[in-house]
């Protein structure tokens, strides 16, 4: 029997970063605001509990914080005529759990987005003809451009206490940070986190390579900082266990470190841990929501009325709920119907591993999650495509993680992976090797998507999300241009050895076993046309307007930057929209 | 220590609604005696953990044995709607409830007795109009005869209880600064309750400073060292300014230290809500206060322990536990992080004569009240599983001489006496509020 609870204004659904913000802003507006989260309750000083949080194997390699596989999961095939086949543990993609989400154990590296990402498809057909964009690639322009976003860049970085420094203050540009990004109206929060050795060497070879490097922003704070919200962060201390874990310092951005600690106390907000919503209910014309179905905690079916529902769980838990509640019409690859599911995409990963002359000494035990040093000459729209052939760009950066023994103990190809020549070739390499990431942008293609698996269910006997992704070459061809030009640095800094790592090759097949990327995007994509898109500019339904839909799952294709800055830009865009809007006039906020 | 849930906005919402009511009440005065419950912060020990505000309930332990708050909403049945002014003002001020039964003194009419009368009638309007009523009966102590009969205590209140006050006070805000502090701090917020010494009977040896320099020289209390308020070297307030009282009243944390134990309730039901004329008239008073034997001199940094911590050079045992355990956070220079993480350096906890706070949060960890001027709650892990006592000795010794303290060093003895007194403390239910002896 399904138990009714009284109505609220608002429900969330999942309480990551993006269900923090429109907590936090949409009780600010007064409304009675209820979270439902499926995971635990976590909080600093129970899951970032110091020493024992500093466990590369619970953590890094046993995952405690991410999501239940077994309980739940995606299926994933490469071809849409492949059988798919449950994703059983944890690789290519580390999917988050509980509260905070994967907002908890991010690494903090806090971009913006260049603005020619935002306008992409226009951007590419006016500079190389509308010849350039190869047939089957679905790449489209964000209904919103840069200068809207950018005072929502400013705001989020703001409550995280980012670090950084700006490259292009109101157009004036400024040495040591991005020349090539857009025009920021404040300078960064708290200044740059130290670099350490490997990132000085980096910054240096990148110059004498004519590059442009700069220091790569860090949403972990170099120095305490209180937020806007009143809420104070602790400053990094170099411990390097950032990704993969919660941060003791209270120093990375998480939704524990800067809107927790206001919104929780807050009378007119509700969390619900350990309640895995459903479906969106609809009312008999299936244009309005009626709230959410969820089971709590003690397997009880509730449903919970609300006025206003807001999808603000991960981009691939989202898209799903979207499918199992009937809301937009699913994407079919074989006829181009429908939205909801198309566009999805990812990142291409890489890398250029440098060995440096014996004697080095990087020391990489001293470690930030983010930070360091980053160039973005071959991001984005930077560099003449015209010649080259292929789409999109890459965000490249040394950061030194740390220099855990389990993960972080590198040795040149050919090593063996066990015994004492291995033992020695790791002595050799630890203070001597660095690694500068390569992080590629993946368009948008037609025959990628997302849909409801037909066979595979999760414990609550709903169909899992199947995933139907596979690189295509103008990756793999990206990729190739961006390891040979950031081998200049390599080569700039006088490395023994140096040699590109792209996972990305022509030919190569998606390997989910490897860790890439948790940078997965699409399959409820922001648009100006309903018939193209599931969301419209403003983050809204385009057919049930009281249902919004937060985070990456809103991006027409994927760039080589990070995603959480947009995603937490956008969330507080649409928070904007709906307060000043909305809530006014309930109803469409956007005209199809 | 107990924790407590209880929100300012439930609090808020209770006001509002009550206020709303039929009964014509001046709105002013009601406001005005909600302030003044704040300040004798009534509904620490008046609400039970996850209780209606001010309905009672809530377990306190004393020698005798466990007694339990009362119900002091309006409700004509089990609160004190009944009560008139005079049963009122008898009850807070000398310690005689309506039905003539003398009330232990857990609960400090000792204190409130210098509360104004003016001040009472406000305190009672709030209590019968800003108040929501709860039908809550009061629950019976838990205290064995012969021990159970109240009337004993006429012979403690006629030794020790004061009479109660009647000529006005300093109002908030008012010129003379000195006295509405002292009117704050020896009345409604009753600091001496937990920071004098107890004498043969529990009796605090010093009411007001007029009594001697017991009065708020700091005494054990929960396990926990309510430390000395006065300025009298290196484990009072000395070191602190006005402003630093004033940011660790209102915020819960200054630059030098956050509070813990008790103080962590106390900042977050009472002086958290205190306005910044009464906070800064509480500092000026306390830092009136003399030292017990004259003012001991200054504590002056030395660099010889950070050096040791970063080279390795000459490090005690201790210094090695500091550095695998404290120093991610503490820092090698015990400076910590301005309100972030508390400094160890010249800190008047950390050179407190007896280390029991010290020790105490080394082995339990503590958590920061979040308050509204200061929200983030940020926390010490407990390391108590994973140092041993010596460990814990060392470490303690290690913090107590290093940067230029000058604390005395801790056995492991005392750390396993601690450590025993934790374990067999009172339970997160209860609170303990007059026992004087740590252990």
């Amino acid at each position: 029997m399904t138990v009714t609870m009284k109505k609220k204004d608002v429900v969330l659904i999942g309480f990551g970063w993006t269900g923090a913000i429109l907590g936090q802003e949409l009780t600010e507006a007064g409304l009675d605001v209820l979270a439902l989260e499926r995971g635990e309750m976590r909080d600093t000083p129970t899951d970032a509990r110091y020493p024992q949080v500093i466990d590369e194997l619970a953590y890094s390699i046993r995952g405690k914080l991410y999501q239940d596989l077994s309980r739940e999961t995606v299926t994933v095939r490469h071809g849409v005529d492949d059988l798919a086949v449950p994703y059983r543990q944890h690789g290519s993609f580390l999917l988050g759990n509980g509260v905070g989400g994967a907002g908890l154990h991010w690494n903090g590296m806090h971009y913006r987005v260049l603005p020619e990402e935002l306008q992409l498809r226009t951007r590419y057909e006016q500079r190389y003809g509308r010849n350039f964009i190869p047939e089957g690639m679905t790449i489209r322009d964000f209904p919103v451009t840069y200068d809207e976003l950018e005072p929502f860049f400013t705001r989020f970085e703001y409550v995280c206490g980012t670090s950084g420094k700006a490259g292009n203050l109101d157009g004036r540009k400024i040495e040591g940070g991005n020349p090539f990004e857009g025009p920021r109206s404040k300078d960064y929060p708290t200044p740059p986190l130290h670099n350490g050795y490997g990132a000085d060497l980096v910054w240096k070879g990148a110059v004498e390579a004519g590059f442009h490097p700069y220091y790569a922003p860090a949403a972990n704070c170099s120095t305490p900082y209180t937020n806007p919200y009143g809420v104070r962060l602790g400053p990094c201390n170099f411990c390097g266990f950032c990704e993969n874990y919660a941060c003791y310092m209270y120093s990375k951005a998480s939704p524990q470190t800067t809107i927790l600690p206001v919104l929780l106390r807050k009378p007119n907000f509700e969390l619900r841990p350990r309640s895995q919503v459903l479906k969106i209910n609809l009312d008999s014309t299936g244009k309005k929501a009626t709230g959410v179905t969820y089971v709590d905690a003690k397997g009880r079916e509730i449903f919970q009325p609300a006025d206003l529902v807001i999808v603000t769980a991960y981009q691939m838990h989202n898209v799903r709920l979207l499918l199992l509640s009937g809301i937009g019409k699913p994407y079919n690859p074989k006829t181009g119907e429908g939205v909801v599911g198309m566009n999805y995409a990812y990142q291409a990963m890489g890398g250029v591993e440098v060995l440096l002359p014996s004697g080095t000494r990087l020391n990489p035990f001293i470690g930030t999650g983010a930070g360091g040093v980053s160039v973005d000459d071959v991001n984005g729209d930077q560099f003449d495509h015209g010649p080259l052939g292929f789409v999109g760009g890459a965000s490249v950066r040394h950061v030194r993680l740390g220099g855990r023994p389990i993960q972080m103990t590198p040795t040149v190809p050919g090593t063996p992976k066990w015994g004492s020549a291995w033992k020695s070739a790791v002595k050799d390499t630890y203070q001597r090797e660095l690694h500068i990431d390569l992080s590629g942008s993946v368009a948008a293609y037609q025959d990628v998507y997302l849909d409801l698996d037909p066979t595979y269910r999760d414990a609550y006997g709903q169909p899992l999300l199947r995933l139907t992704y596979n690189w295509h070459d103008n990756e793999a061809r990206l990729m190739h241009h961006v390891g040979d030009r950031i081998s200049e640095i390599a080569k700039a800094m006088n490395a023994e050895k140096y040699w590109v790592t792209n996972r990305v090759t022509p030919g190569a097949k998606y390997d989910v076993r490897f860790y890439q990327s948790t940078h997965t995007t699409g399959g409820a994509i922001m648009g100006a046309d309903p018939r193209t898109s599931v969301v419209n500019r403003y983050l809204q339904s385009w057919d049930v307007p009281n249902v919004f839909v937060m985070g990456a799952s809103a991006f027409p294709q994927n760039m080589g930057y990070n995603p959480t800055g947009l995603v937490g830009a956008l969330a507080y865009w649409s928070a904007k929209a709906i307060r000043e809007q909305y809530l006014k006039n309930p109803g469409p906020l956007v005209q199809a | 220590m107990m924790t407590r849930h209880l929100s300012a906005a439930a609090l808020l919402v209770g006001l509002a609604s009550a206020s709303g009511g039929a009964r014509a009440a001046d709105d002013a005065q009601v406001a005005r005696g909600a302030y003044i419950a704040r300040a004798g912060d009534c509904v620490a020990c008046h609400t039970a953990t996850g209780g209606a505000p001010f309905a009672g309930g809530l377990a306190i332990e004393t020698p005798m044995g466990r007694i339990y708050s009362t119900n002091i909403t309006p409700d004509p049945e089990t609160g004190i709607g009944t009560y008139d002014f005079a049963a009122f003002d008898r009850a807070v001020r000398g310690g005689v409830n309506q039905a003539g039964h003398r009330l232990y003194p857990a609960m400090p009419y000792p204190s409130y007795a210098r509360v104004t009368p003016d001040d009472m009638q406000a305190l009672y309007a709030y209590f019968m109009h800003g108040v929501k009523p709860q039908h809550q009966p009061d629950r019976a102590a838990d205290i064995p005869w012969p021990l159970s009969m109240r009337w004993p205590l006429m012979f403690w209140d006629a030794m020790f209880a004061p009479s109660p006050a009647t000529v006005p006070a300093a109002a908030s805000g008012s010129a003379d600064q000195l006295a509405r502090g002292r009117y704050l701090v020896v009345g409604l917020e009753h600091c001496g309750s937990c920071h004098t010494p107890r004498g043969f009977a529990l009796q605090e040896k010093a009411l007001t400073d007029a009594d001697g320099a017991a009065y708020l020289s700091g005494a054990p209390i929960d396990g926990w060292l309510a430390k000395s308020l006065r300025s009298d070297g290196p484990d009072g307030l000395s070191a602190w300014s006005v402003q630093d009282i004033v940011t660790f009243l209102k915020t819960g944390r200054n630059n030098q230290v956050a509070a813990f134990g008790g103080m962590k309730d106390v900042v977050a039901h009472s002086t958290q809500y205190l306005n910044d004329d009464d906070l800064t008239a509480i500092a000026l008073y306390l830092k009136s206060l003399g030292g017990k034997g004259g003012a001991a001199p200054a504590l002056r940094p030395d660099a010889a322990a950070a050096t040791a911590l970063r080279t390795g050079h000459g490090l005690p045992r201790g210094g090695r536990v500091f550095l695998d355990n404290c120093a991610a956070c503490h820092r090698t220079g015990g400076q910590g992080y301005d309100g972030v993480f508390p400094r160890l350096a010249l800190s008047s906890v950390v050179n407190s004569a007896d280390p029991m706070s010290l020790v105490r949060i080394v082995l339990e960890g503590s958590r920061m009240a979040p308050t509204a001027g200061a929200p983030a709650a940020f926390g010490m892990p407990g390391l108590g599983w994973r140092l041993d006592d010596r460990d814990v000795a060392d470490v303690v010794t290690f913090i107590r001489t290093s940067w230029g303290n000058h604390g005395a060093p801790v056995s492991a003895q005392d750390v396993a006496r601690i450590r025993r007194t934790i374990n067999s403390g009172p339970t997160p239910e209860s609170r303990n509020t007059v026992d004087p002896s740590p252990s």
